[in-house]
């Protein structure tokens, strides 16, 4: 296959460079390694900052937040709830910073305005008693799927091509060129080559590997990141605690739940991660200070991402430093001056969810200048489409079609979150049409089936049975699947399994070991 | 403790209180009732609903092998040499016999036999196109078990509107061990939309009913030898409805579990609540034990739900069958876990992050399943030094350490085999106390 423009990864980074680079008229495909978001950009807050968070270690960074933030509640209202958002600080949080804060903020052109702790608990009844502080700020919250699948779908809707579950194997040289990328693909174990006249590494924490296979050298650390998202919504606005960033300190409403974190922990390879049981009671400990709740409150499942960090270690600094210290601007790298290098790779890195339309752009701009392509940028002014494609992550959305239709055979796959069997016919025929692979676990990617309270221990075997009668499962595949979507679901519950959770952890597992023997099969 | 504040509104009492409705609970009754004692068996009865109607007594040891036991008694001996902690170990094969048959002469006697292979263990179809090790089955499955066996072309049936069931599914699953399976969907007599198994299983025990379902059967019926439909073949006339399919279709006709809750759990529920009044239990379902403690005498004293009406209970000796977390005798925080209603003392990991592994399906199972209460001889919990708790409370099933029911598939024989243990001792308790 031939293509101008290569890029690895299906993040929201390149995602959104597809995008960009079809609106100005190039040919363009994406290979992923896995699906859409399966890195980092599916494994954040969902937060549109407004910036204020990084006044203090980033004030460049924050700015550029404040622009991208206010420019795609232009562009992409459909992906956007514009909650607003609050900064508060408790009794015992920092008073100098406190003070500084909206001097900090109006030199990076952040609005915020202060407002009276017992307003601010008006506002948010769960805000502690103990509040000394408030101000509003423009934060608002995104979905990260839908964002990246609208990006692609309008990408491929302009030409660009998607490979779903396609590795990079290796780079074929010449004259000190990538000529040929080799791809293998993971469900059918068929390699394919690509050759493109531009590579772009997107591959998030993992830029490094697919540097390394082009004898280009990133050095990179990873800063793997915990979220815990509530049974419901426990608060109408993005909630910042006011302090250096540090853990647990964010709280941003998700639809139908409040998703609670973060951390910082320094991990190895991005390859093998999962949220600990040490890092969600740190979360919910945090957390409870601003939100007092947030200790007895359900929570239905954990995930995590991994931060790529660009530049090596600090030997001055200790391993103990706070990582969230490192920039989070974004790195775009000309691998054409580094010796050894091949000169038609280029690496974009880092960067935040706020900003990945601004990293796009500034990729693409680099991409055309190296192909002699004139044609300007239009994702700054050019609305994202809400796709049919990028339709179902929306909690509630599924729900209100199903009840408004009324239609009596068009029974509920997902009970918790009321996933129908026609949403399902739906996603699946996008996946026809992309790649023909309708798997349970890319259903779950494209929809909340498994993300309501039951985390797919009704849900997954209802699903499967759907998809063999309509004829998209075959042999033993239906088993492979369930087996890998259960282990999915299960890696978010692992660390809050205590209370209810851990008696729906038992059911789902008496279930699926107890009768299916799941655990016995040889499958993957 | 008494919640609201009422005085409790009657009292009862009772030689022998059976706390649960569980497995263990219905078996603890029954073997008590047996014995001719005074018993009040006290619990919510949905949790037994969710029972598979399997009777597992060994299907897999050891569990990190994940090796599949052909001969559940030579199974068990094995298995109580390998782990002297396991409860099956508290107790020996020739008990262990006696009490699972007893259980499975009551069933028989009261109209729902199940069928036990001169070989052990029998393996058994599920909706996701897995065989499952286990020993006894409801008649209804026997039939399943003998096809599987000769390979014979079966018609696999689901219906439409029957979520988490689909018989092209079974039969792609089975298919490289089971080549002969025809699946195929019928539309269930009475309509279309969604259907639950409950209602199918009691629509099915009016004979018209059974009569349109042969009706839309027979047109697929060429080159078949047997015919499994989902578990829905009646609630209460099993029997009935097998052979009037059979003799109607002129095949072998056979249950496959479905998703849980089933009908194979609830005919359980149906059956244990109407036959042990019948024996002399009384029961107080549906109701809740608020509290428990030691009275002066040495009995126990229960207050039991309805909250806004409380009642006591006093009661001379008592069998704990409450479950683990789903059947809520354990629960967990954050910190640990306990047992919900004497404060039991529970043997469990040392930590939160040692009760899971990272891998749900991970080949050794969850730390977690192995924590409960643990047990003398004579099944009474014991403290830390372990001494017993007291010396008239007794306890049985799946709250018990040091066993992992799930993955040894063993829960159903855990909880029969020590419900006859514990019911044994207390009555040895009572004699002593009367004599």
């Amino acid at each position: 296959m031939q293509t101008q423009v290569l890029i690895i990864g299906a993040g929201v980074t390149g995602t959104g460079l597809a995008r960009d680079l079809a609106l100005r008229g190039l040919s363009v495909v994406v290979v992923e390694k896995r699906d859409v978001n399966a890195g980092a950009s599916g494994g954040n807050h969902g937060l549109l900052h407004s910036g204020a968070r990084y006044i203090a270690s980033d004030p460049a960074a924050a700015a550029e937040c404040h622009i991208e933030n206010q420019r795609l509640k232009q562009l992409a209202p459909h992906c956007i709830e514009n909650t607003g958002g609050l900064f508060v600080a408790v009794a015992g949080d920092d008073e100098r910073y406190v003070a500084d804060f909206p001097e900090m903020c109006r030199r990076c052109n952040i609005p915020v305005r202060q407002v009276d702790p017992k307003e601010a608990r008006e506002m948010e009844p769960t805000l502690s008693d103990s509040l000394i502080a408030a101000y509003l700020v423009d934060d608002a919250t995104v979905d990260p799927f839908k964002l990246s699948l609208d990006n692609m779908a309008d990408a491929r809707r302009h030409g660009a091509i998607l490979r779903r579950h396609s590795r990079v194997t290796g780079f074929q040289m010449a004259q000190g060129r990538i000529c040929r990328t080799a791809i293998l693909d993971e469900v059918t174990g068929k390699s394919e080559t690509i050759d493109a006249d531009v590579v772009v590494n997107a591959a998030g924490a993992w830029a490094g590997v697919v540097a390394g296979l082009a004898g280009a050298t990133i050095e990179m650390r990873y800063s793997k990141g915990s979220l815990l998202v509530t049974q419901s919504r426990l608060c109408e606005r993005v909630v910042n605690r006011l302090r250096m960033p540090t853990d647990g300190d964010i709280l941003v409403p998700g639809g139908t739940v409040s998703i609670l974190g973060t951390t910082s922990v320094r991990v190895d390879s991005p390859d093998v991660i999962y949220p600990e049981v040490q890092e969600v009671d740190a979360i919910i400990d945090q957390g409870a200070a601003m939100i007092p709740q947030l200790a007895v409150t359900r929570y239905i499942r954990a995930y995590c991402g991994v931060r790529p960090l660009i530049g090596a270690d600090d030997p001055q600094t200790s391993e103990d430093d706070d990582d969230r210290a490192v920039s989070r601007g974004f790195a775009l790298i000309d691998h054409t001056r580094e010796p050894g290098a091949p000169s038609n790779l280029i690496t974009i890195s880092g960067g935040k969810l706020t900003t990945y339309r601004l990293m796009a752009e500034k990729t693409a701009d680099l991409v055309c200048s190296r192909l002699g392509v004139t044609a300007g940028c239009r994702t700054g002014v050019a609305a994202l489409p809400d796709t049919v494609e990028a339709r179902w992550t929306e909690p509630g959305l599924a729900p209100n079609v199903w009840l408004r239709q009324k239609a009596p055979d068009d029974m509920l796959l997902c009970e918790c979150e009321m996933v129908s069997q026609s949403v399902v016919d739906e996603i699946v025929a996008g996946l026809q049409a992309l790649d023909g692979r309708p798997h349970l676990k890319a259903i779950g990617l494209r929809s909340r089936i498994g993300k309501g309270p039951c985390q797919g221990t009704f849900c997954s075997q209802r699903l499967a049975a759907y998809l063999y009668d309509q004829g998209h499962l075959q042999g033993t595949d239906g088993l492979a699947q369930l087996r890998v979507f259960l282990r999915e679901r299960w890696r978010g519950q692992q660390p809050l399994l205590w209370d209810m959770n851990l008696a729906q952890a038992e059911l789902l597992e008496a279930m699926h070991c107890g009768l299916f023997g799941l655990e016995l099969e040889k499958s993957p | 403790m008494n919640v609201s504040g009422k005085q409790p509104s009657c009292d009862l009492s009772c030689d022998l209180m059976i706390i649960g409705t569980g497995m263990a609970g219905m078996a603890a009754a029954l073997f008590a009732a047996r014995q001719g004692l005074d018993t009040i068996q006290v619990g919510l009865t949905g949790e037994i609903g969710f029972a598979s109607g399997l009777i597992d007594l060994l299907g897999v040891h050891p569990v990190a092998q994940g090796a599949p036991v052909d001969d559940p008694w030579e199974g068990i001996a094995r298995l109580c040499r390998d782990e002297p902690h396991h409860p099956y170990a508290r107790l020996d094969i020739e008990t262990i016999r006696t009490a699972v048959q007893t259980l499975l002469d009551f069933f028989e006697t009261s109209g729902y036999p199940h069928a036990v292979s001169e070989r052990g263990n029998q393996r058994v179809m599920t909706p996701v196109g897995t065989l499952k090790t286990t020993y006894a089955v409801p008649h209804t499955m026997q039939a399943g078990a003998w096809a599987l066996a000769r390979q014979a072309p079966c018609l696999l049936v689901d219906f439409e509107g029957l979520k988490g069931y689909s018989a092209r599914q079974i039969a792609a699953g089975l298919a490289d061990r089971w080549p002969a399976l025809t699946p195929v969907r019928l539309v269930f007599p009475g309509g279309r939309g969604e259907l639950y198994v409950e209602h199918m299983a009691r629509a099915l025990d009016a004979p018209a009913v059974r009569q349109q379902l042969v009706d839309a059967l027979r047109p697929h019926l060429c080159g078949m030898a047997a015919v499994g439909l989902p578990a829905v073949l009646g609630m209460y006339r099993t029997r009935e409805v097998q052979a009037d399919l059979q003799s109607s279709l002129g095949l072998p006709v056979f249950e496959i579990p479905t998703m849980v809750p089933g009908v194979t759990g609830l005919r359980l529920r149906e059956l244990f609540e109407q036959r042990l009044p019948a024996m002399g239990v009384r029961p107080l379902f549906q109701h809740r034990v608020l509290a428990a403690r030691r009275s002066k005498d040495g009995g126990m004293a229960f207050t039991i739900a309805p909250e806004d009406a409380p009642r006591r209970i006093q009661a001379r000796a008592a069998v704990l069958c409450t479950g683990r977390f789903f059947g809520k005798g354990l629960q967990a925080d954050r910190g640990g876990i306990r047992e919900t209603l004497f404060g039991l003392p529970v043997a469990q990991p040392k930590d939160r992050a040692s009760w899971h592994h990272k891998d749900l399906l991970d080949v050794q199972g969850h730390p977690i399943n192995r924590a409960g209460v643990e047990v003398d001889a004579d099944f009474r919990p014991v403290d830390a030094q372990g001494r017993p708790v007291h010396d008239n409370l007794f306890a049985a099933g799946s709250i018990l350490a040091h066993q992992d029911w799930i993955r040894q598939k063993c829960g159903s024989g855990l909880a029969i085999a020590t419900a006859y243990g514990a019911v044994k001792s207390a009555a040895r308790f009572l004699q002593k106390l009367y004599s």
